[in-house]
C-alpha cells in the first residue's frame, strides 16, 4: 500500500490551489496516509467484468426546450463578488511575471 | 403550561389541523418557535440564522390566505428551518463555512421555493458539518450544535442542527441533506424522524454540491407523518436538476396512515447480516432486535440477508465522496463570490496567489483532508486503482441491494452504529469519525430511499439510537408505511413518543 509523503501532500495541495503552512502538512499528512490506508481494501474487490456506476439512476441526454428563460440579471449575478466594476467581476492579475 | 410552549410540542400534522381549524394563527404558531428558539439555541446552537422578521411577515401573509379562504397547501402557516447548504434568496447562506460567510444568495434552491409556493414560513437556517462534511457538526466553522439529551454531546451529522432544531422543538420540520447518511445518523442520535429519499426524487437544484452523485434533500421532523407531509412539499420532478426524476412521488401520506394501524401482515423485513455485529454498541443491538421483534409480533415475516459487498462501502464512499468534492469545491476560487484572502507578503498577487491563500483561510481540516484526498484519487496513475475501483464496487453494492430486495420488502439495519458520542472525542481521529456512517452510506451508493425512526434508548448510556428502514428505489412509500408502523407499536410500548423523556431545556448554556 503506497504510503502517502509529506511532499506528495504538499504537491496535491499545490493541485488544489491551497496554501497549506508547514504546520498543516505535518498535521494533515499522517492523517491522509491512514485514510487511504483504509480505502485500499477495495482494490480487487471488483473484476475487469465489473461495469462501473458513475449515478445511481442513469439517466442520458436530459436537455431542456430550447427557448429564452428569465435568468439572474447582472446585479444580482454580481451581487455577491468580491470585487466588480462595469458589470464584471474584477480579479487579480491573471498572468505570472514571466509572462 | 404557557400557550406558546404548547405550541411547540405538536407536530406540523396537529399545527395543521389546528391551523384549519382557526384555533391558532401562523403568526402566534411562528411567535412559539421563535420565543423558543430565543430560550434555549443560546444552549442549543442549532442555528446560524435566525429570521424572525422574514418568518413573521410570510406567517402574516399565510393567515391572510386563510381567512380568505385560500389556503396554499396542508402545511401553509407551520414554520420550518432549512439547512444552511441550500440557497435561500436574501438570507445568508454558508453551509457552515468561512468560505461564504455573509454569502446571501440571489436565489432560492427549488426546494426552498416550493416551501415558500406552499406558504411554510421559514425561521432561519441550521447549522452542520462544512460543506456537509462530518457526523458530528463539529466541522462547522461556526462551533458545533449540541444534542438536546446532553449538551455535551453530538447531534450528529452534518445535518445535526435541524436534527436538533427538531429535537429541542424549536421548530416542527426541518429540510436536511443526506449524502452519506447525514439526515438519519443526526436523527438516530437526537431521538427524531429523519428521510433520504430515493436519489433524484427530490430536486437538487441550489443544493450546493458535496457529492452530486450521492447527495438528496429530505425531511427532518419528530414523526413519521410529518416527514411525508413535507416530503410531498419539496419531491417530484424539476427541470432545473438534470438528474431529476421524472416519475412522481408515491402517496406517501396514505402509506403512513397505513402503516399507522400497526399491522405488518405480510410484510417481508430482511435484516443485513452485514450491518451489525463488531462496531455496533450494545445498547444499540438490544434496541434494534427488540424492534425486529416486535414488528414480526404484528405480522411481519423476517428474514436474514447478506450483502457481501456493504463491507467496502465505506472504502468506496470514501474514493467517490472525495473525488466529486474536490471537484465541485474548485468553484471557491475567491473570484466570483465568497471570501477573498490576499496573501501576506506578496505585492501584486496573481489571481492564483489569491485562490491559494483564500482557499487555505477559508477552508477547515476536514474540506482540506477530503480535497487533497479526491485530488489524490483522481490524478493520473491512481485513477484506476481508485477512483475507478470505487465505481466498480458501486455497481456490486446496488446488486446486493437487488438481490436482497429479491427476499424482502424493506431492509432494516441500526442507523447509527453508537449512541452520541461527547463533543471532541473523535475530531481529530477521521476514521473513527467516518464509522458513524457504516450503516448509512450503502442507500447513498445505490440511491435507494431509507429513513430513522426513533428505536429508544440504549440501556448503557440512556441515549436514543435509531431503527433504519431501506426500501428499493421509488418506494418510498415502503419506508413510510414500515417506519409508521414501528414509530406507532413503539409510542404504545412507551406510552408515548421518545422525546417525551428528553430532559427539558432552558435557557442556562
Amino acid at each position: 500500500m503506497p504510503e502517502i509523503s509529506r511532499d506528495e501532500v504538499a504537491h496535491l495541495a499545490d493541485l488544489a490551489r491551497i496554501d497549506l503552512d508547514d504546520a498543516e502538512l505535518d498535521h494533515l499528512a499522517p492523517q491522509l496516509s491512514v485514510i487511504l490506508e483504509s480505502v485500499a481494501s477495495i482494490s480487487g474487490v471488483a473484476g475487469d467484468d465489473v461495469p462501473p456506476t458513475s449515478h445511481p439512476m442513469p439517466l442520458t441526454n436530459v436537455f431542456r426546450e430550447d427557448v429564452v428563460t428569465p435568468s439572474l440579471t447582472a446585479e444580482q449575478a454580481l451581487s455577491g463578488a468580491p470585487a466588480s466594476d462595469q458589470q464584471r467581476f474584477m480579479v487579480p492579475r491573471i498572468l505570472g511575471d514571466e509572462q | 403550561m404557557s400557550a406558546g410552549a404548547d405550541l411547540t410540542r405538536r407536530t406540523a400534522a396537529q399545527l395543521a389541523d389546528a391551523l384549519a381549524a382557526g384555533e391558532t394563527t401562523s403568526v402566534e404558531v411562528t411567535q412559539a418557535h421563535l420565543d423558543r428558539i430565543g430560550t434555549v439555541d443560546g444552549a442549543v446552537h442549532a442555528f446560524l440564522h435566525v429570521d424572525a422578521e422574514g418568518a413573521l411577515a410570510q406567517a402574516a401573509e399565510s393567515d391572510a390566505r386563510r381567512a380568505a379562504g385560500r389556503p396554499a397547501g396542508a402545511l401553509d402557516g407551520v414554520p420550518i428551518a432549512v439547512k444552511d447548504v441550500l440557497a435561500t434568496e436574501g438570507l445568508p447562506t454558508t453551509c457552515g463555512s468561512k468560505i461564504l460567510e455573509g454569502w446571501v444568495p440571489p436565489y432560492d434552491a427549488t426546494v426552498v421555493s416550493r416551501l415558500r409556493a406552499a406558504g411554510l414560513p421559514i425561521l432561519g437556517k441550521t447549522n452542520m458539518d462544512e460543506f456537509a462534511m462530518g457526523s458530528s457538526t463539529e466541522h462547522s466553522a461556526y462551533g458545533p450544535t449540541h444534542n438536546p439529551w446532553d449538551l455535551d454531546r453530538i447531534p450528529g451529522g452534518s445535518g445535526g442542527g435541524s436534527a436538533a432544531a427538531v429535537a429541542a422543538f424549536e421548530a416542527p420540520l426541518a429540510l436536511g441533506t443526506d449524502t452519506g447518511g447525514s439526515i438519519r445518523q443526526p436523527g438516530a442520535v437526537t431521538g427524531t424522524v429523519g428521510v433520504k429519499p430515493t436519489y433524484g426524487s427530490v430536486s437538487r437544484y441550489g443544493l450546493v454540491a458535496l457529492a452530486n452523485s450521492l447527495d438528496q434533500v429530505g425531511p427532518v421532523t419528530r414523526t413519521v407523518m410529518d416527514a411525508a407531509l413535507l416530503h410531498e412539499v419539496i419531491g417530484g420532478h424539476d427541470p432545473r436538476d438534470s438528474t431529476s426524476i421524472t416519475q412522481s412521488v408515491p402517496d406517501l401520506t396514505d402509506a403512513v396512515r397505513r402503516g399507522a394501524t400497526g399491522d405488518l401482515t405480510g410484510v417481508r423485513i430482511g435484516v443485513v447480516k452485514e450491518l451489525g455485529g463488531d462496531g455496533y454498541q450494545d445498547g444499540v443491538q438490544a434496541r434494534f432486535a427488540e424492534a425486529v421483534d416486535l414488528m414480526v409480533a404484528n405480522g411481519a415475516e423476517v428474514v436474514e440477508v447478506s450483502c457481501p459487498t456493504f463491507v467496502h462501502a465505506l472504502a468506496t464512499y470514501y474514493l467517490i465522496l472525495p473525488a466529486e468534492a474536490s471537484s465541485n469545491l474548485a468553484k471557491f476560487d475567491a473570484m466570483r463570490y465568497g471570501l477573498r484572502v490576499l496573501p501576506e507578503g506578496i505585492d501584486s498577487p496573481s489571481a492564483e496567489d489569491v485562490m491559494r491563500a483564500t482557499r487555505d483561510a477559508g477552508f477547515g481540516d476536514e474540506v482540506k483532508r477530503r480535497i487533497i484526498l479526491g485530488t489524490y484519487a483522481l490524478s493520473s496513475g491512481y485513477y484506476d486503482a481508485y477512483y475507478g475501483q470505487a465505481q466498480k464496487v458501486r455497481t456490486l453494492i446496488s446488486r446486493d441491494f437487488d438481490a436482497a430486495f429479491q427476499q424482502a420488502d424493506v431492509l432494516v439495519s441500526p442507523t447509527a452504529p453508537t449512541t452520541a458520542f461527547k463533543l471532541g472525542e473523535k475530531l481529530d481521529d477521521p476514521i473513527a469519525m467516518y464509522l458513524n456512517d457504516l450503516a448509512t452510506i450503502p442507500a447513498n451508493l445505490s440511491g435507494v430511499p431509507g429513513i430513522s425512526v426513533p428505536g429508544g434508548l440504549a440501556e448503557e448510556d440512556g441515549l436514543p439510537m435509531g431503527v433504519q428502514i431501506l426500501a428499493p428505489t421509488m418506494a418510498d412509500d415502503r419506508v413510510y408505511r414500515v417506519g409508521a408502523a414501528l414509530e406507532t407499536l413503539l409510542a404504545d410500548q412507551w406510552g408515548g413518543p421518545l422525546l417525551d423523556r428528553a430532559p427539558a431545556l432552558n435557557g442556562a448554556s
